[in-house]
């Protein structure tokens, strides 16, 4: 049987278009709101999961929605000049990263990631685009088709080394698959 | 449990150094509601009138609109309230931006700064943690280059700083408190300075809760989006470059030169170009759907917003074209100067020059050129240099000083506050009341409920009467009906008109709206954001305490009258309650003062224009009542100003 099937997907995608952002932040209070429990009971900016990167001084305007959790800052970064204008790479990031507090519960420091806003029953669009009046966030679904991998059967072999690495930490098990690897190549050679 | 605020304030007293966060009683705010009210009776409570406002026992307060920092668009402006140094009185003074919002998720409703720093100093706020830090090295420093540095010290960019500039630090009359894209004008600067505070930078991450949270949502994305689709709200400035209204009808120079057929097409399309040539994008306030700040980038300056006339002060003060505002409006406002006032005290400085009142010598090694003589005054002002030491008391106490007839260049003050450069010809008699008695310091932040001119097409006249939604009484609706000229209703109408478009103000400033979504938006076609009937839902929902009409008028009331009460235990009286004498060329002092009588007692207030013993009681004011009278300001027998027997002989 083929491992690899067609698959159609649904990608929810936000627009941005960050010229036509005012600064307002209303993006930012309808997430807090939405995602307060009990659901609007509160808004607080700082749990938002979107973000108004602004800096009225150099006329950067940068809604950024919040991705992954990184546990590492980058060890370098990018400066873009893009139509006259310089943005720190980070200005673009979504990544809730030890270099700065966004995306980071105030309370607990856990990090936030967006959601796209899910409900039971689905909302027409996420809540950041909603309240976006100025049209610098517009919500798109579109239909993708994608070749997946069929399902791959984890092996004894990884079971057990995943233990060794919950056990002696993945860098310890390196260390001794590659010694054990150099001891094989010595082996070799004299053999 | 307290909603839409925190029910906490800040307290600072800079001469000992120490910090406190105070619990406020909640039954204060179903009294006051928050803003202006609430710093209104601080003041009242805690500043004597015999303190000098330059003094450290003055308080500079920072007051959240009790709304600001919710869902609630629109709602976002801090009141900045003192003693005011330039007339002794209330200072009034507004900040939108996001300074607001930010002091309540770091959990204050207010911050109330008292005392002196040894030495300048800023406060920084990260939620419970506060620390006065030195900022010695911040001396002298222009308002972006504070706000950065103050941002880098505390390694958070995200944190907003609400800072003075150089004007400020020395005590300038004219000196404005800058925030981002937001000014608090004129008042609270030169006291911020007295107190050596060069800035507040504060960053919150609290919650701030909603009492009814599916409603209180619902009822605000609705109004969002109805302020959206609103022509009438918002800035037309922002957007409309058609400005003929107040190039061809304001005055230029020191209030004195209308240039009644100065617009044009030709010019309009050129400074169309101009700006757009140089706009970066408008940017908004925190939570509102309306952009009112153009954002510009002018060659060999910092970025700068403007907002409103602000586009049009300097150039008009000057004689010159919008590109001089845009050169020089960046310098003015990194100086730290209010763009209203500042420009009417540099025209009026070289007017004395020209009358040979002022000559050559107090300006030495000025340029001939006039914008260059802005900018030599500018810097002149802002250190106190030579004749700008004198300047920096304004307009009027610049006049006193001066004296040698500069006191009839003085001529376009109200209580010594540079008013709007309006010159008109028949008197108004609803804006005669509104510029003799409104204690805002501008005809803007007193006008705008009611429309300024009458609609005469019959149908027309009809529809906006359909519309219009927001009129308190059906009684205006039958005055809107039968007015034709401008200055002529009946003295009750024109009194309460007055009534109501202070009303809206005073709620506005209570709540934290800005009045470009309410109090001063419903003049123009009649369809504005917020009236008092959607605001006791907006509190109700918000805060969870049960408000009506009635109920939110009297807050209006309280606060107009605590507010009145303060400035006449420091010496307001009927004589100073005077439009500038050619603020029409037409005047009626007989009938003026009728109308001024009429006004008074139908706010029950004397013959002098102090509230009444029974006013002030009816307003859960009684405490206000007693001090009065101990202060011999009442004696507590008065009746209000018809029955007053001077009244009476006025009529005769």
């Amino acid at each position: 049987m083929d491992s690899n099937r067609k698959k159609t997907k649904i990608v929810k995608e936000i627009r941005v278009d960050a010229k036509k952002c005012v600064g307002c932040k209303a993006c930012e209070i309808a997430c807090s709101a939405f995602h307060a429990v009990p659901k609007f009971s509160s808004v607080n900016t700082a749990r938002s999961r979107i973000m108004v990167v602004m800096d009225e001084m150099r006329d950067v305007f940068v809604p950024v929605r919040a991705g992954a959790y990184t546990e590492a800052e980058c060890n370098g970064r990018n400066r873009y000049v893009i139509e006259g204008k310089e943005y720190d790479e980070c200005t673009f990031c979504p990544a809730s990263c030890p270099s700065r507090d966004a995306f980071k519960e105030p309370d607990s420091g856990l990090p936030l990631k967006c959601d796209m806003c899910e409900s039971v029953p689905p909302l027409e669009k996420p809540m950041c685009v909603d309240a976006c009046t100025f049209g610098a966030l517009t919500y798109e679904e579109r239909e993708v088709v994608r070749t997946e991998a069929g399902e791959v059967k984890r092996e004894d072999m990884e079971i057990g080394l995943e233990q060794l690495v919950k056990k002696y930490g993945s860098k310890r098990v390196l260390d001794t698959l590659s010694r054990l690897q150099r001891l094989e190549h010595q082996g070799e050679r004299r053999g | 449990m307290r909603y839409a605020e925190t029910g906490f304030q800040l307290e600072v007293d800079l001469s000992k150094g120490s910090i406190e966060k105070v619990e406020t009683d909640p039954r204060d705010t179903a009294l006051y509601l928050g803003g202006n009210g609430m710093n209104a009776k601080l003041l009242y409570d805690r500043v004597p009138p015999e303190t000098d406002p330059w003094s450290p026992d003055n308080l500079l307060i920072f007051g959240n609109g009790l709304l600001n920092g919710t869902c609630v668009p629109g709602a976002n402006r801090v009141s900045v309230n003192t003693i005011a140094p330039v007339n002794g009185f209330f200072g009034h003074s507004l900040m939108g931006g996001f300074f607001g919002a930010e002091m309540k998720m770091a959990g204050y409703d207010r911050i109330v700064i008292q005392g002196e720093a040894p030495d300048l100093v800023y406060l920084a706020i990260y939620n419970d943690k506060v620390e006065i830090r030195d900022a010695t090295h911040l001396r002298g420093k222009g308002m972006v280059d504070t706000q950065r540095s103050i941002q880098e010290e505390l390694n958070d960019r995200r944190a907003w700083v609400a800072a003075i500039g150089p004007a400020g630090e020395h005590r300038v009359i004219m000196a404005s408190i800058d925030c981002g894209n937001s000014s608090a004008a004129r008042t609270p600067g030169p006291v911020m300075g007295a107190k050596k505070l060069k800035a507040i930078a504060i960053r919150g991450t609290k919650d701030v809760y909603l009492a009814h949270p599916a409603e209180a949502w619902e009822m605000c994305s609705r109004l969002r989006k109805e302020l959206d689709a609103n022509p009438n709200v918002g800035d037309w400035m922002a957007t409309d470059e058609d400005d003929s209204f107040h190039h061809n009808n304001f005055s230029w120079g020191n209030a004195r030169v209308r240039r009644k057929t100065f617009w044009s097409d030709s010019l309009e399309e050129r400074w169309r170009n101009l700006k757009y040539d140089h706009m970066d994008r408008w940017t908004g306030c925190w939570n509102c759907p309306k952009a009112c700040h153009n954002l510009i980038s002018w060659p060999n300056r910092r970025k700068f917003s403007y907002k409103c006339y602000g586009k049009d002060t300097y150039h008009m003060a000057s004689f010159q074209e919008l590109d001089f505002t845009f050169e020089i409006l960046p310098v003015a406002m990194d100086l730290g100067f209010d763009s209203y006032s500042t420009p009417q005290v540099i025209a009026f400085a070289l007017e004395l020059l020209d009358a040979g009142i002022l000559t050559e010598k107090d300006f030495p090694g000025m340029p001939s050129d006039v914008r260059q003589r802005f900018y030599y005054l500018l810097h002149k002002i802002a250190f106190r240099e030579g004749i700008g030491d004198v300047l920096a008391y304004g307009t009027s106490g610049a006049a006193a000083i001066i004296g040698n007839g500069a006191e009839t260049f003085d001529h376009n003050t109200v209580k010594k506050f540079e008013q709007l450069p309006i010159k008109l010809g028949k008197l108004n008699p609803a804006y005669f009341l509104m510029i003799a008695t409104g204690e805002d310091m501008a005809i803007t932040q007193i006008e705008g409920s009611f429309p300024q001119d009458p609609i005469t097409d019959p149908e027309l006249k009809e529809e906006f009467i359909r519309k219009w939604v927001a009129v308190p009484d059906k009684k205006f609706h039958d005055w809107f009906r039968q007015w034709v000229k401008r200055d002529q209703l009946p003295d009750e109408a024109m009194v309460e008109i007055c009534d109501w478009n202070e009303c809206m103000h005073y709620l506005d400033d209570a709540l934290g709206l800005c009045g470009f979504v309410s109090s001063f938006r419903g003049q123009f076609g009649g369809t504005t954001g917020y009236h008092v009937w959607n605001m006791p839902q907006v509190i109700t929902h918000t805060t969870g305490i049960e408000f009506d009409k009635d109920r939110l008028w009297a807050c209006f009331q309280r606060n107009r009258n605590l507010i009145r009460a303060l400035n006449n235990r420091r010496g307001l009286r009927r004589h100073m309650e005077r439009p500038p004498e050619d603020h029409w060329a037409v005047r009626n002092e007989e009938y003026e003062q009728q109308l001024l009588t009429k006004y008074y007692d139908f706010k029950g207030w004397t013959f002098d224009g102090i509230p009444t013993k029974e006013t002030l009681e009816r307003l859960s004011l009684g405490y206000v009542a007693e001090d009065l009278i101990k202060r011999g300001v009442l004696n507590g027998n008065e009746v209000t100003a018809l029955k007053d027997p001077r009244a009476k002989k006025e009529k005769e």
